[in-house]
């Protein structure tokens, strides 16, 4: 519960925070920023479980330990997106989307 | 009496099929001939032991022979009332069958080694006519109908081998061919027989079918169609598989192309065995085809086989091959024996025409066997099979010449040759019977006596012809069988054939009007006295009677075009008109429809296909795209 500022405020933060990622996700022709585009998403919605949690239902904790499950996924996805991306990179030298279309039709 | 070990009668061949056949390559010729001989030897000694044990050691029981299953066992069991039985069936009939066949496969056997000496793919002759032999035996020893269906299929396989042995040639290729496809085409008419007849008497057993008693064929024959009943419609059928099997009008077209097939092979498989199937089949049935509908049924084998026989003997008065003036005079033979059983009763002496048919089946295998044998030897000799390329052989074949002489005097049915004492007695029961068909077959007596001896002097007299110094007299091996069976042809008119194969089982004295024997002599003596006026010396009366026959001669000469008249059938009628747009439809309308749907894939697809890019931001996009359409659905339509 933060003084002056209404669910409402926070609620609006995190969408913005969400179409970001995705517009990141959807535009970006790197990958690794679209893996940050990812971790936009996924941080909005850790808000937002976070935020649900203290507002409506203050007695509880689910919110707040989902953040952490959250979070704790989102670092083993870098990890992972990471060594694949450097495996790729490996490959074919660049760390471009468009590199990665060779398994289409 | 203790049957089983004629399970070994035609199991020996079986084994030297599997054995010759498996090691072809391996096994050489003088071997291969040798087991065949042996193992087919050895059946017929089994068979001789069988028969005198059967006639002469067990005799009557209670005044009739009676049928034995040496054993029977159930090979499948669909449900109680139908179920296909293997067995042997041990009987009068049967017993002469194995006899003849086995008799005649073995001397075949002994003369094709030296008639086919130096051939290529010598020991798969071998092992095809051991084939031939166990497939003919187990017919012969059937139980049942299904049972003799399954040895009929194999005998026409087997004779569809040997036809084609030669399968370089392209004549026996087509030859053999057309026996198969002639002879298979009848035996779907048999099978739909079999399966009526096993539908409407709940038994395919041969016992029970033959012994029936009058309440049960009243129930048999209750269930009629167009006014016949369907047994005697189901007999009608299964003689028509006979009826291709034994080369009758109008099934007959395959037998003289079969000639295309080694010498050997004709003897016995077209002359002695296989061809008289149908005849063996219908003596099978014979109670069944005497008692249903007052013998309608017989009536038809009888006209059938006095038609093809009369028929036959027209062509073969024409033919300049002697192979196919023997084939014909083998299927006008046949005619007779259908004729004889066609005209019989059934008690005692009213039996004589099936007693006379299967005396005749006895000589003519004989006989015919041994015309067909020295034709190969002849052929062997003159490597021709053409009756212009021979002429006074006697000199240079005098053993061949003898016994050919022999086999025509027992066909053209002189007194004391074998076909004399058949033939009278099918004349007789012909008589007693019914005298048109009688006069049918004393011309056809007439006619064969005649064609028979324009063969002998064509081939041993006629027109001085020198020939090169290689054409002699054959090895030991063809020349012995010739002996032998020149040696039957006369000693099996002398053997009592009423006392032991009648169509009650319990014989007859039987005994030779000699005022009808004397008309038949007559009529055969005219017909050898024409023959070698014609064709004793040179002369060109021949030439001047064709020219009087005219268009008729060339007409037999053409064997009646029954050939073009079933290419016509074939071709111009089923193939053009039924056939045809039968395969229209399924080409453009089934296939069509089918072709649609896939090609309609592949083009669908080959459009669709750049959705998936690769790009998992497409992919992504898809995914939001398709949430949106579904919130929508739900939020504003459901």
């Amino acid at each position: 519960m933060i003084n002056g500022i209404s669910i409402y405020e926070i609620l609006t933060l995190t969408t913005i925070l969400f179409f970001i990622g995705v517009y990141g996700f959807f535009t970006r022709k790197n990958l690794i920023t679209i893996l940050m585009s990812i971790e936009l998403i996924l941080n909005a919605s850790a808000i937002n479980f976070v935020i649900i949690n203290t507002y409506l239902y203050p007695e509880n904790l689910q919110g707040a330990i989902f953040s952490v499950f959250i979070i704790a996924v989102a670092a083993a996805e870098t990890a992972l997106a990471v060594a694949i991306i450097i495996n790729l990179y490996k490959m074919i030298t660049s760390v471009e989307v468009k590199g990665t279309e060779l398994m289409k039709y | 009496m203790d049957y089983s070990y004629t399970i070994l009668i035609p199991l020996l061949p079986f084994i030297t099929f599997l054995i010759l056949g498996l090691g072809s390559f391996k096994i050489k010729p003088n071997l291969a001939g040798l087991i065949g001989s042996a193992s087919l030897g050895t059946s017929l000694i089994l068979s001789l032991y069988t028969a005198y044990n059967y006639f002469i050691k067990v005799g009557k029981v209670d005044g009739a022979y009676e049928a034995v299953y040496a054993f029977k066992t159930t090979w499948m069991n669909f449900t109680p009332t139908l179920h296909i039985d293997m067995g042997i069936l041990i009987d009068p009939i049967s017993v002469m069958m194995l006899i003849v066949v086995t008799l005649i496969a073995f001397l075949v056997n002994v003369y094709s080694i030296g008639y086919m000496k130096g051939d290529t793919g010598f020991t798969k002759f071998f092992a095809f006519l051991s084939l031939f032999s166990f497939s003919m035996l187990g017919l012969v020893l059937a139980t049942n109908l299904f049972q003799i269906y399954i040895f009929w299929e194999l005998v026409g396989v087997s004779s569809f081998l040997l036809i084609g042995f030669y399968y370089t040639k392209p004549s026996a290729i087509i030859a053999a061919k057309k026996a198969f496809i002639v002879t298979r085409f009848a035996d779907l008419f048999f099978l739909i027989g079999i399966l009526l007849m096993g539908y409407y008497t709940g038994t395919f057993d041969f016992a029970e079918l033959t012994s029936a008693d009058s309440s049960q064929l009243a129930e048999w024959t209750s269930v009629t169609f167009m006014g016949m009943s369907i047994i005697t419609f189901s007999l009608i059928l299964i003689f028509i598989g006979g009826a291709g099997k034994s080369a009758m009008f109008p099934l007959h077209i395959w037998l003289p192309d079969a000639m295309e097939g080694p010498t050997p092979v004709s003897a016995l498989i077209h002359a002695a065995t296989m061809v008289v199937a149908g005849v063996y089949l219908v003596a099978r049935l014979f109670n069944v085809y005497y008692v249903a509908d007052d013998g309608l049924a017989l009536e038809v084998v009888a006209y059938v086989g006095a038609f093809s026989s009369l028929f036959a003997a027209i062509i073969a008065l024409t033919q300049n091959d002697i192979k196919r003036v023997l084939a014909f005079s083998t299927m006008s033979q046949i005619g007779y024996m259908m004729l004889a059983l066609g005209v019989s009763g059934y008690e005692g002496h009213d039996g004589l025409g099936y007693m006379a048919s299967m005396w005749h089946l006895f000589t003519h295998a004989m006989f015919k066997g041994l015309l067909f044998l020295a034709a190969g030897s002849i052929i062997h000799a003159v490597h021709s099979n053409m009756l212009k390329d021979m002429g006074s052989l006697r000199k240079k074949l005098p053993i061949t010449h003898i016994t050919f002489l022999i086999a025509t005097l027992a066909i053209a049915g002189i007194p004391f040759f074998s076909g004399f004492f058949s033939k009278d007695e099918i004349l007789l029961a012909a008589h007693h019977h019914n005298k048109f068909l009688y006069f049918v077959g004393l011309f056809v007596a007439g006619l064969t006596a005649f064609y028979m001896f324009r063969l002998y002097f064509g081939i041993f007299w006629g027109k001085e012809k020198t020939y090169s110094d290689k054409v002699h007299e054959n090895p030991k091996s063809m020349t012995i069988p010739l002996m032998i069976l020149a040696f039957m042809s006369i000693a099996a008119g002398y053997i009592p054939f009423s006392k032991y194969i009648t169509a009650d089982r319990q014989g007859f004295e039987g005994h030779i009007d000699w005022n009808m024997a004397a008309i038949a002599i007559a009529t055969a003596v005219l017909g050898i006295a024409l023959a070698y006026v014609f064709y004793k010396k040179e002369t060109n009366y021949p030439e001047k009677v064709t020219k009087a026959f005219g268009i008729f001669y060339k007409w037999a000469y053409d064997k009646f075009y029954m050939d073009e008249l079933y290419f016509f059938i074939t071709r111009q009628i089923i193939f053009k008109r039924i056939s045809a747009p039968f395969a229209w439809f399924d080409k453009k309308i089934i296939d069509g429809t089918m072709d649609l749907i896939g090609n309609t894939t592949v083009k669908t697809s080959e459009k669709i296909k750049g959705t998936q890019s690769g790009r998992v931001q497409d992919y992504a996009m898809y995914f939001i795209g398709g949430i949106v359409v579904i919130t929508m659905v739900v939020k504003y339509i459901m």
